[in-house]
This record gives structure tokens, C-alpha cells and sequence, in this order.
């Protein structure tokens, strides 16, 4: 792979809106990328295995848990800090971003927000030093878009819950020390468990073949008669709406993710497109390809005032569930026809992997169906501004 | 040991170079600062690894307005332990190391770093004026630095070899590539740096030695040629008559 030169690009001069420790926050992940991930990530991509040597240094920019309370090991900053960082990630990889997501907004939001002070002090620390990776049992097989119809489930036992079932898709499963996992009880309510690598009866099968997120480990989570300690049970909600929340963090950081593969994407086209010479001229001299250029930064631009905003809104506690859909929606599409159009630009450079841009056109593929496809979120948005549910 | 290390701003490499009144400022507009690479990555770093094996207590300087005070932030976060920033717009050379000399001479620091230079102005000369100021050896260029007791033994890298010296007592030493590796600041650095002391102090008055009479930017690169590797002849009679460097 080519020198990661890459550079952001803030049109809008948008920075102004961040504070000094925003910056440093956002520069500092760029530089442990461009010095550790950068040199690795192609072969990464290429081997299909998550590189787990970068977990130590992940918890050292902040990448676990960013804006949980330093009490319980993380780092307390606010929801654009958390942006930035997922943005900075996912400029290099969506499946770099996806482990810290998952373990920040999936398995360590939940216990902070659901969990007991024992569990929050057992896990929380762990978690964002990397020393526990974890991940997110929701989706299953026959229950992708609808997780309400679910059938994992529990069964009182007196001393000890008796946990069934299977989870399909989960980001980190093959190698993670525990599993926030949601089931139903015996009334058929959603309850978050913490399921750890070892009980008996708990495996975590790897899922191959995948031409996305190749960086990323996925697996499922499959539970014969698992026995789960009750105190492992998350008793601050229940309920769909307790898993929903989680992945309400998880879709903001998806939001700004997908700004930083787009960013990418211009980035490389940018500069191909100045150096790159034809009919003696750089390629960036012709009407077709400014086009092209100049709509990405557009859609880039407006995307990141979207964001942003959605950022403060987090910040005081009032982005709303619609909000969060709506940027996780526009943003990853925005993210994916950028990719498409840069591909163009490079010409059958653009195929090859000396650059980065047929990578992330391939990881946007799942970024673009996980954590709510496109088609729910306009639902979403839908049954928000009409007050009519399309959804069944 | 108780180490001073010089820390200045200097734009980020793609920045795009540019003057204003008549070619003798340079143009700030649009320009994002960094700390200066030789200060942060060498001369800082090496001033932290001293004071992780040896113990003792790191403190940044740099003279400058307040808009100085992300890049010693970063200085902070990397691992210095306070910060001290003299408030004054950057005179020259001269203006600069009396202030830095002024600070430091009743501070009693075994140990001054600096960068060999900074990447914009490339002068060099801080270091050796704040030595002079000091009645301090000084100790240039250095590529490696290592603490025998109180022995300090030194390399610089010279025309063709290594020159190794050894100095006693406090020094000035300016930081050449290889003297320590760059550190990345992680998230636990960042968050104490938010409470770690940055005292601002006023300047001394000094008059400024230099004057700028204008900048100019260097001649835009030409057109890269490409020679057909099986005529090796063309390549020499362009380097000849072309070039002229052969």
C-alpha cells in the first residue's frame, strides 16, 4: 500500500465549532492510524482477520468507551469527541471502527446505562483498556430488521438463568471475552445479559466468505442451555427499547464513520485526479471529473453539518431516535456513491488495492444493511414525520 | 533531573506557503500549526525518556501569544509535566532566546532541549544563544544522549562518521532525527493535560537584532523527465547540459 497521505478536508471551515481538545483528540487517532493501521490494513483486508495486536493501542486513543465516565475507566468526553474518533477510524476502515463501536456503544454503553455497580465495575475498566473485548447479541437468523420477534430466550432456574438460542452477524464474536446478549424471558420481555467466554454450552462460530468488513471479525453466538449467573442480568430496562438505545449510540458513531470513508474516498480521488495526466492535461482539468470531485466535497460538507449538529443535540441529551436515523441513513449513502465515483476517477487504478477506495466501497456494503438497513431507517424517518407505521 | 525543553510552532508541511506586506511577513491566513517536529518528536521525547528512567520533572517553554497554547497542550499531553508560555508576539532569534535564557537562569535545570531547528525559519540559532546567554556548553545536532552518572555522553553525526562527546553539569543540547522516537499522545495523556499547569509570564524587553528585508519563495519544480533506460547516455548529457550537476 501506497503512504496513507491522507489529509481532512473541512470545506465549511467547520473546525472552528471544535474545541483545542477536539482536535488533538481527532489528530491523534489520525497519526496512530497513518503509524500503525495504515502500513497494515490492506493485508488485514486481504487475510480476512481483524489485526488484534491493534486492540492495545485502540484503548490508548480512546477508542473503548470514549465518553464513559472516567470512574469506570473511559475517558468521560463528549459525543463529538466520540464522533471524531469513529470518523477517524473509519477514514481507514469501517471494520477498524466497527470493533471500536461495538465495544464502546454496544456492549459498554448497555452496562454503564443498564448495568449494576458491581457489573459496571467488573466489566467497565476491562473494557476500555482492551484487556475484555466484547460484542452484541441482537440479531438472529430469522430476525434482522424485526429483532422484536426474536427467540432466544431464558428460563428462570431459581439459582441461575437457563440461556438458549442463536445470534448471527455479530461484529468481534470469534475472539470476544464476553457478549451483551438480549433474550426474552419467560413472559417474552427483552433482558440484556452478560455472557462470558467459557460458560459452558457457549460458542462463537466465525462466519467466512464475507467480501465485507474482511478486517472485521464476525461470528455468531450460539447458546445450549447456557447457564448465566443472575446476577449477569442487565436490571436498568427492559424491553426492545433497551437494545434500541444501544444502537442508537451505535448509528451516531456510524454517522460520523461514514464522513471519514467518504473523506477517504475524496481525498485519493483528489489527488490522483491533479497528478494524474492525460490528453496533456491533469485529469482534475476536465469538466467530468470536477464534477465528480466537486459533488463529493458538497455531499461531504453537508453531511458533516448534519452531523455535527446531531452531536450537539446528543450532547444535551436530545438528539431523538428519527434524528440518529436520518444521519446514519444519509450519511453511509452518501459514503457509498462517493466511493463509486472515486473508484471511477482512479480509472483501474481504482480496483487495485494499492488504494484504498474498493475497500471501503465493500465495507460501506455492510455499513449500509447493519445497525438498521437503509430501507428501515427511511421508515423510521417515514412513521416520524406521518405518524404511520409502514413497517408491517 | 529537572529538564527544560524549547518547544516553538511551526505551520503544517501542507500548508500553503505565502507572504503579505511587501514579501516580509508570512502570510498566517489559513495556516495550521504544529509543534515544531524537531522539538516534539526528539527533543521533547528524549527530555520524557530522561525522566522516566532518571526521575525528575519536564517543563516546555515557548514565547509566544496565547494562540500558542494548542501546541503546548500536545506538549502536555505527550508527557511534559508543566508548561511555561512567555507572552510575546515571536521576535527574532535573539528576542526569543533571551526570553527563554531570562526564565531559565534562576530555574536551576541540569538539562536545556531544543529541536536543531524549526521547519519554517530553519536559523538553528536558539539553542546556542540560550547556551551563550547561560554560560552553558552547547551541544548541537545531537543524535543520541545518554546519562553515565552525571556524565552526559552524546553523538552527533559528522561528515562520514560519528563524533562522540561527553559534557558534565548543565548543558544546551539541540535535538537532531534519531535522538528519541516520535510519541502519540494517548487518551490518558490528553486527559491529564487538561489540569497540568501552563503558567503564562511576562516578557522582557529586548530589542530585536534582525530585520527581515523579504522572502521569497523558491523556484516551482520543473517538469519530471523520464529517460528511456536503455540510453543511460541521454541521462548523462542532461545532468550535463541541462542540469548541470555533472
Amino acid at each position: 500500500m501506497r503512504t496513507d497521505l491522507y489529509q481532512g478536508h473541512d470545506y465549511y471551515l467547520m473546525d472552528e465549532w471544535l474545541t483545542e481538545e477536539h482536535k488533538l483528540i481527532r489528530d491523534t487517532a489520525r497519526a496512530w492510524i497513518k503509524k500503525e493501521v495504515s502500513p497494515i490494513i490492506e493485508e488485514a483486508f486481504e487475510q480476512g482477520k481483524f489485526p488484534k495486536h491493534l486492540i492495545k493501542g485502540l484503548a490508548e486513543i480512546g477508542g473503548f468507551g470514549p465518553y464513559i465516565p472516567e470512574q469506570y475507566g473511559g475517558a468521560g468526553l463528549d459525543q463529538i469527541s466520540y464522533g471524531l474518533l469513529m470518523q477517524e477510524l473509519e477514514r481507514c476502515d469501517s471494520g477498524l471502527r466497527s470493533t471500536s463501536s461495538v465495544q464502546s456503544s454496544l456492549v459498554m454503553y448497555p452496562i454503564w446505562k443498564y448495568g449494576t455497580e458491581e457489573q459496571r465495575m467488573k466489566y467497565l475498566p476491562k473494557l476500555a483498556a482492551g484487556e475484555f473485548v466484547g460484542c452484541f447479541g441482537l440479531t438472529e437468523p430469522d430476525h434482522g430488521s424485526n429483532p422484536g420477534g426474536m427467540i432466544t430466550n431464558f428460563k428462570d432456574m431459581g439459582d441461575h438463568y437457563l440461556l438458549n438460542g442463536a445470534k448471527m452477524w455479530i461484529s468481534n464474536a470469534p475472539f470476544a471475552d464476553i457478549a451483551v446478549v438480549w433474550a426474552k424471558d419467560e413472559t417474552g420481555r427483552i433482558h440484556g445479559l452478560v455472557v462470558e467466554r467459557g460458560m459452558e454450552g457457549f460458542t462463537t462460530p466465525t462466519m467466512t466468505g464475507k467480501w465485507s468488513l474482511r478486517a472485521s471479525d464476525t461470528g455468531e453466538l450460539i447458546f445450549d442451555n447456557v447457564k448465566v449467573p443472575k446476577e449477569n442480568l442487565l436490571p436498568g430496562r427492559s424491553g426492545l427499547g433497551a437494545p434500541l438505545s444501544c444502537l442508537d449510540s451505535a448509528r451516531y458513531g456510524i454517522a460520523w464513520g461514514a464522513i471519514g470513508a467518504a473523506l477517504d474516498c475524496y481525498d485519493v480521488a483528489l489527488r490522483y485526479a491533479k497528478e494524474r495526466q492525460q490528453f496533456g492535461r491533469p485529469i482534475a482539468a476536465f469538466q467530468l471529473q470536477q464534477k465528480k470531485l466537486a459533488e463529493m466535497i458538497t455531499e461531504i460538507t453537508k453531511a458533516q453539518l448534519l452531523t455535527y449538529r446531531l452531536g450537539q443535540l446528543r450532547n444535551d441529551g436530545r438528539a431523538t431516535s428519527a434524528q440518529i436515523s436520518m444521519a446514519k441513513r444519509n450519511n453511509v449513502d452518501m459514503a457509498i456513491h462517493i466511493a463509486r465515483e472515486a473508484r471511477q476517477i482512479l480509472g483501474g487504478m481504482g480496483i487495485i488495492n494499492e488504494y484504498p477506495i474498493m475497500r471501503h466501497m465493500m465495507n460501506l456494503e455492510s455499513v449500509i444493511t447493519y445497525e438498521g438497513t437503509h430501507d428501515i431507517h427511511l421508515l423510521i424517518t417515514g412513521m416520524d414525520i406521518t405518524g404511520e407505521n409502514a413497517f408491517s | 533531573m529537572k529538564i527544560l525543553v524549547c518547544i516553538s510552532k511551526a505551520p503544517d508541511t501542507t500548508s500553503r506557503i505565502a507572504f503579505t506586506d511587501n514579501n516580509t511577513k508570512f502570510d498566517e491566513n489559513g495556516v495550521q500549526y504544529i509543534v515544531n517536529p524537531y522539538d516534539e518528536w526528539y527533543a521533547l521525547v528524549k527530555g520524557i525518556e530522561l525522566k522516566e528512567t532518571l526521575g525528575g520533572n519536564v517543563t516546555t517553554i515557548t514565547v509566544g501569544g496565547s494562540d500558542n497554547e494548542p501546541i503546548i497542550r500536545k506538549a502536555l499531553a505527550i508527557g511534559a509535566d508543566d508548561a511555561v508560555r512567555v507572552d510575546l508576539e515571536t521576535g527574532d532569534s535573539f528576542v526569543v532566546a533571551s526570553q527563554i535564557a531570562a526564565y531559565a537562569k534562576d530555574q536551576g535545570f541540569d538539562l536545556i532541549l531544543c529541536g536543531k531547528e524549526t521547519i519554517n525559519y530553519n536559523s538553528s540559532l536558539v539553542g546556542g544563544m540560550v547556551a551563550e546567554m547561560l554560560n552553558m556548553p552547547y551541544l548541537s545536532l545531537a543524535t543520541s544522549l545518554t546519562m553515565e552518572g552525571s556524565t552526559a555522553v552524546i553523538e552527533r553525526e559528522v561528515q562520514g562518521g560519528v563524533e562522540v562527546l561527553e559534557v558534565t553539569g548543565p548543558f544546551v543540547l539541540s535535538a537532531a532525527k534519531g535522538l528519541a522516537e516520535q510519541r502519540i499522545p494517548n487518551m490518558r495523556g490528553i486527559m491529564a493535560a487538561r489540569t497540568k499547569p501552563l503558567n503564562v509570564i511576562a516578557a522582557i524587553s529586548v530589542d530585536q537584532t534582525a530585520e527581515i528585508v523579504s522572502y521569497t519563495l523558491p523556484a516551482p519544480k520543473g517538469a519530471c523527465k523520464y529517460v528511456d533506460a536503455d540510453h543511460p547516455e541521454e541521462l548523462i548529457r542532461l545532468l550535463h547540459e541541462d542540469a548541470k550537476v555533472i
